[in-house]
């Protein structure tokens, strides 16, 4: 199926949940309310004609300037060959979302990077802790207003 | 909405017969397969609790590797982070080249000319057979077989030397660039290649009898671990672990890129020949036959490579229009995707790397119980992580 | 800047004795050593054999037993350090051949001979580590419970008529009780490292080796019937007519018997593919791990030391031991050949086979290796009960075998020198050669 085709069917379900969408372009997506996040993935999931079964990623992009942080779920079918994105976006301060690692098993690493990098809070989740970054590290690296700390368990850095 | 019911046959319960008398007491035992330990493929650490051999929970954690290379991409400019993308996994240096480069073309609408595309194919081709032997090689090693490393060692260093004539490095290369290939080849370089793949054809063979093939081996890799087609989709598996289960899921066929739908090559699946559909054996297998099969794609590239430019004339100082792409590439240990938001800047405004071996290495605390500790050993070097992608 | 500060260590005792005269004279000896090497090496030939003369010639036959015990005893030892020296350096030259490389090349000008003595001057050196909390004594105590019971051995091993330390009646059962003590030795060292990966290493030793010694004796004890003694001399002796007298070819069983003893004999050894206990990829080197300098050369020892004495039982009792294949021309020299042929064997299968899982290796001891054996020794021992002269129709059936045995023995002989010819001949083609073709300036 296209991406129109897709956001259409998305479109036709849902229709109170898609914020925007893009099916042109290089970046083929749609935008959807945080709160019926969990139902649009089993829905992406469950659909017969979508089946998309396998999570890729998901991308945490922090805009300060728009004071939200992004989600973007990237999904393919591997039954059905398609592919599709669903963003979602967060306020800034206090970014949380349900866990989709009931949906997609694969979401539980991925969430927990963000949870870690990003600090967005996934309700729900099993196991929400640091992954890359040891468990006693202040802050969220990938923040764009992130600062650097100078002294970790008595290492210093010289900047 | 249904929860997933995740069915998978245990391994045959090799230690208890029946119940254990109840005036039996057994501890249990938390061993620390740490940071450094020869069998996991890198500084992983797994926190295993065990009763007496057998394996019942297996926690890993990362992040001994992590270098921050999402951060970095932020802060350098788009042609300035291709040898960072080298030394993500660092044993497939061309296939991460390929993907960021790809992901940079599609967003800013790049076309590369069809030598530069041939190139890249036989390149990134060359390259998963120099992992794949890794891959093969150190499994062997896991196992106890020392020869077969050293064996696919030897044949690794001719595909180095051919990197080497080519880009200049016999690891990390940075050869595949924004706009095409770094330089064109040097003279006699095609018929070098070409004496390789002679070479190294009847040796996948020999290999076979010596390893693949082998009792022992098979007795300590078949059953062991088995991942069914749904658990390794559910869990994000790409590459040969989910090719392993059964599931003839390509990237190279499914959404072919950089001229991959004018090649001829088959996807080969586990089909459990020497047990269970999806057990080790099968994704040791997938990567020894992927091998024969690069192999036909790097002899039709050479047959296409006909005279050309190498690069598409792009501006010193890359600037892609505001916007996104999301671009995967098939990579030998599973699909490399990269998310790439642009600003309108000459850096990447956020770089997410999605790594294939840090989605494969999730099914380990799955697929770990009702081991035994050996056969942690054997799991690991079948899903075959490299933790400079599980880390970043 | 944070710079490491080595901890000075103070040595006492008759340590401090021996690294003083080390630092002193050691950076004037050694290079003289080593620049008048064959000099000294023929000096100490010489003196040897001197020595060995001038002991015959003045020694009272009468004189007290401990001096020729002593001097058998210093002979058998370093009869083992050189095995083991020579072990060590072969092991790495038979592996880099099988693996398509060299080996040790440049300690010693030809084919790094030198080696092994390097590698043992390094260990010397080493700094003696004891994790913290290791169980000190018994960490202290494991290597020798390993080492010494593995010489001990050779104490009733004889090398041909005569050349044995004590001739015993009960010889065979004293060298299977000495090698199985070195368990102890393992299970010792895996407990007192203080780490639970040495504790895994020496809880599969123990399990491994103490029931591959099983399918071992039996195999050994199917032999024992056939001719009737315990004693290793005699044992020898009965096989000095030809290679047709040789145990192995007596009986379809004691044919069988010698294969599953040499699989349980690589069992016991701890070498591949039974080296599960020492998994280098697993355990880093199981019971081992802790050790280092040179406690870890007395395990390294202790490992080649049993690797030649299974060998040289297997010699004595299946191949005929100091007995050469045409009647007559016995000599110790066959006995070495033929077991450092056997040795060469179990390096051959380490390199080339993967490692089985242990329960694996318990699953066919159990299961497979031990009901066989079994029925191995009840077939011999029914075999004697019928092959006399008072049943001549078997006893012809049982020479016609014994021919027909000698004659396998020939072929298969044959076929091992024929496939070395094969690969002698195709080196250029096969999986193992040493390709430089695409090396610049090949």
């Amino acid at each position: 199926m296209t991406p129109s085709d897709i956001i259409e069917l998305l479109k036709q379900n849902h229709a109170s949940s898609v914020v925007s969408a893009a099916a042109e372009g290089p970046y083929p997506h749609a935008v959807i309310k945080a709160e019926e996040l969990k139902t649009i993935a089993a829905f992406l999931k469950t659909q017969p004609r979508l089946r998309f079964d396998l999570l890729r990623c998901i991308s945490a992009i922090d805009w300060p300037a728009k004071n939200n942080i992004e989600l973007a779920y990237d999904l393919i079918s591997t039954s059905l060959g398609h592919a599709f994105a669903v963003k979602v976006v967060l306020d800034r301060a206090d970014p949380q979302v349900e866990s989709l690692s009931a949906v997609w098993p694969a979401a539980e690493w991925h969430e927990r990077e963000a949870f870690d990098l990003m600090g967005v809070v996934f309700l729900h989740h099993p196991d929400l802790r640091r992954i890359l970054m040891p468990e006693d590290w202040p802050g969220h690296p990938l923040r764009k207003d992130y600062q650097d700390i100078v002294e970790y368990r008595g290492l210093k850095f010289n900047p | 909405m249904k929860e997933i019911e995740l069915q998978y046959r245990h391994p045959p319960d090799l230690l208890h017969d029946g119940e254990i008398p109840s005036d039996i007491r057994t501890e249990e035992l938390v061993l620390n397969m740490g940071p450094q330990h020869p069998s996991t493929h890198g500084v992983l650490r797994v926190i295993l609790q065990t009763d007496g051999e057998l394996v019942l929970k297996a926690t890993p954690y990362l992040g001994y590797l992590h270098r921050c290379a999402e951060k970095i991409a932020e802060k350098v400019t788009y042609r300035q982070f291709t040898p960072y993308t080298d030394r993500l996994d660092y044993l497939a240096a061309m296939n991460n080249n390929l993907g960021f480069a790809l992901a940079v073309e599609k967003l800013g609408g790049i076309e590369t000319p069809p030598r530069a595309d041939y190139l890249r194919v036989i390149f990134a081709e060359l390259n998963r057979i120099a992992s794949h032997l890794m891959a093969t090689g150190s499994y062997g090693l896991d196992m106890g077989a020392f020869t077969p490393l050293i064996y696919c060692f030897r044949e690794r260093e001719w595909v180095m030397d051919l990197f080497e004539a080519a880009s200049g490095a016999r690891l990390t290369y940075s050869y595949i660039t924004i706009g095409g290939v770094r330089e064109d080849l040097p003279e006699g370089w095609v018929g070098r290649c070409r004496e390789f793949l002679d070479y190294f054809e009847p040796k996948i063979t020999e290999y076979n009898n010596l390893l693949s093939f082998n009792h022992i081996f098979i007795n300590r890799t078949g059953n062991v671990g088995i991942c069914p087609p749904e658990l390794a989709v559910a869990y994000g598996l790409t590459g040969p672990c989910v090719r392993g289960s059964g599931l003839p899921w390509d990237l190279r066929k499914a959404t072919p890129y950089c001229r991959y739908n004018e090649f001829d090559f088959d996807i080969p699946v586990g089909r459990g020949e020497n047990g269970a559909v999806g057990d080790c054996w099968d994704r040791y297998f997938v990567r020894v036959q992927e091998m024969v099969q690069s192999v036909r794609i790097i002899r039709q590239a050479l047959d296409k490579l006909a005279d050309g430019p190498v690069q598409v004339k792009v501006p010193r100082m890359v600037k892609l229009p505001a916007g996104e792409v999301y671009c995967e590439v098939e990579n030998p240990r599973g699909q490399l995707g990269f998310h790439l938001v642009s600003d309108g800047g000459t850096s990447p405004y956020r770089l997410k790397i999605r790594g294939p071996s840090f989605c494969n290495l999730s099914v380990l605390p799955v697929l770990a119980p009702n081991c035994l500790l050996a056969d942690i050993a054997a799991l690991l070097g079948s899903i075959d992580i490299v933790m400079g992608e599980v880390d970043r | 800047m944070y710079t490491y500060e080595r901890p000075k260590v103070e040595y006492k005792g008759l340590s401090r004795i021996i690294v003083g005269l080390a630092t002193k004279w050691g950076p004037i000896g050694i290079p003289l050593l080593l620049r008048f090497a064959w000099g000294v090496f023929f000096a100490a030939l010489v003196f040897v054999v001197a020595f060995v003369w001038l002991v015959q010639r003045l020694i009272n036959p009468l004189l007290p037993w401990f001096v020729r015990d002593l001097v058998v005893v210093v002979g058998l030892l370093a009869f083992v350090c050189v095995v083991a020296i020579i072990g060590i350096w072969g092991e790495r030259k038979v592996s880099g051949r099988i693996q398509s490389r060299l080996g040790p090349m440049r300690t010693g000008a030809w084919h790094g001979w030198a080696q092994s003595l390097a590698d043992g001057l390094k260990f010397v050196q080493k700094e003696d580590l004891i994790p913290r909390d290791a169980d000190k004594p018994l960490f202290r105590l494991a290597p020798y419970v390993a080492l010494v019971p593995a010489f001990c051995a050779y104490l009733a091993i004889p090398f041909g008529v005569g050349w044995v330390f004590r001739d015993s009646d009960v010889g065979l059962l004293f060298v299977l009780a000495m090698l199985a003590i070195e368990v102890l030795g393992v299970i010792m060292a895996g407990w007192a490292s203080n780490s639970k990966w040495s504790l895994y290493g020496a809880m599969r030793e123990g399990c491994q080796l103490v029931s591959y010694e099983i399918p071992m004796g039996l195999s050994l004890l199917a032999a024992v019937v056939s001719v009737g003694t315990l004693s290793l001399t005699e044992l020898g002796r009965i096989q000095d007519g030809g290679w047709w007298s040789w145990l192995l070819f007596q009986n379809p069983f004691l044919f069988l018997a010698f294969f599953t003893y040499y699989i349980a004999s690589l069992a016991s050894c701890k070498r591949s593919p039974f080296d599960l206990p020492e998994g280098e990829s697993e355990l880093v080197a199981g019971f081992h791990t802790e050790y280092s300098g040179f406690r870890f050369v007395m395990f390294f020892f202790a490992e080649y030391a049993g690797m030649f004495a299974v060998s040289a039982l297997a010699t004595i009792i299946f191949l005929g031991g100091w007995n050469s294949p045409i009647p007559g021309l016995a000599s110790p020299l066959w006995f070495v050949l033929k077991s450092t042929f056997l040795v060469w064997v179990q390096m051959w299968v380490r390199w080339t086979l993967p490692r089985i899982r242990i329960d694996q290796v318990m699953h066919a001891c159990v299961k497979y290796l031990l009901p066989f054996t079994l029925l191995l020794f009840v077939g011999s021992s029914l075999w004697q009960l019928y092959d006399n002269p008072d049943h001549p129709l078997f006893e012809g059936f049982g020479a016609v075998l014994r021919f027909g045995l000698g004659c396998l023995g020939l072929l298969l002989l044959g076929l091992f020198f024929a496939g070395a010819a094969y690969g002698f001949y195709n080196r250029n083609r096969l999986v193992g050669q040493m390709v430089r073709k695409h090396l610049p300036g090949a």
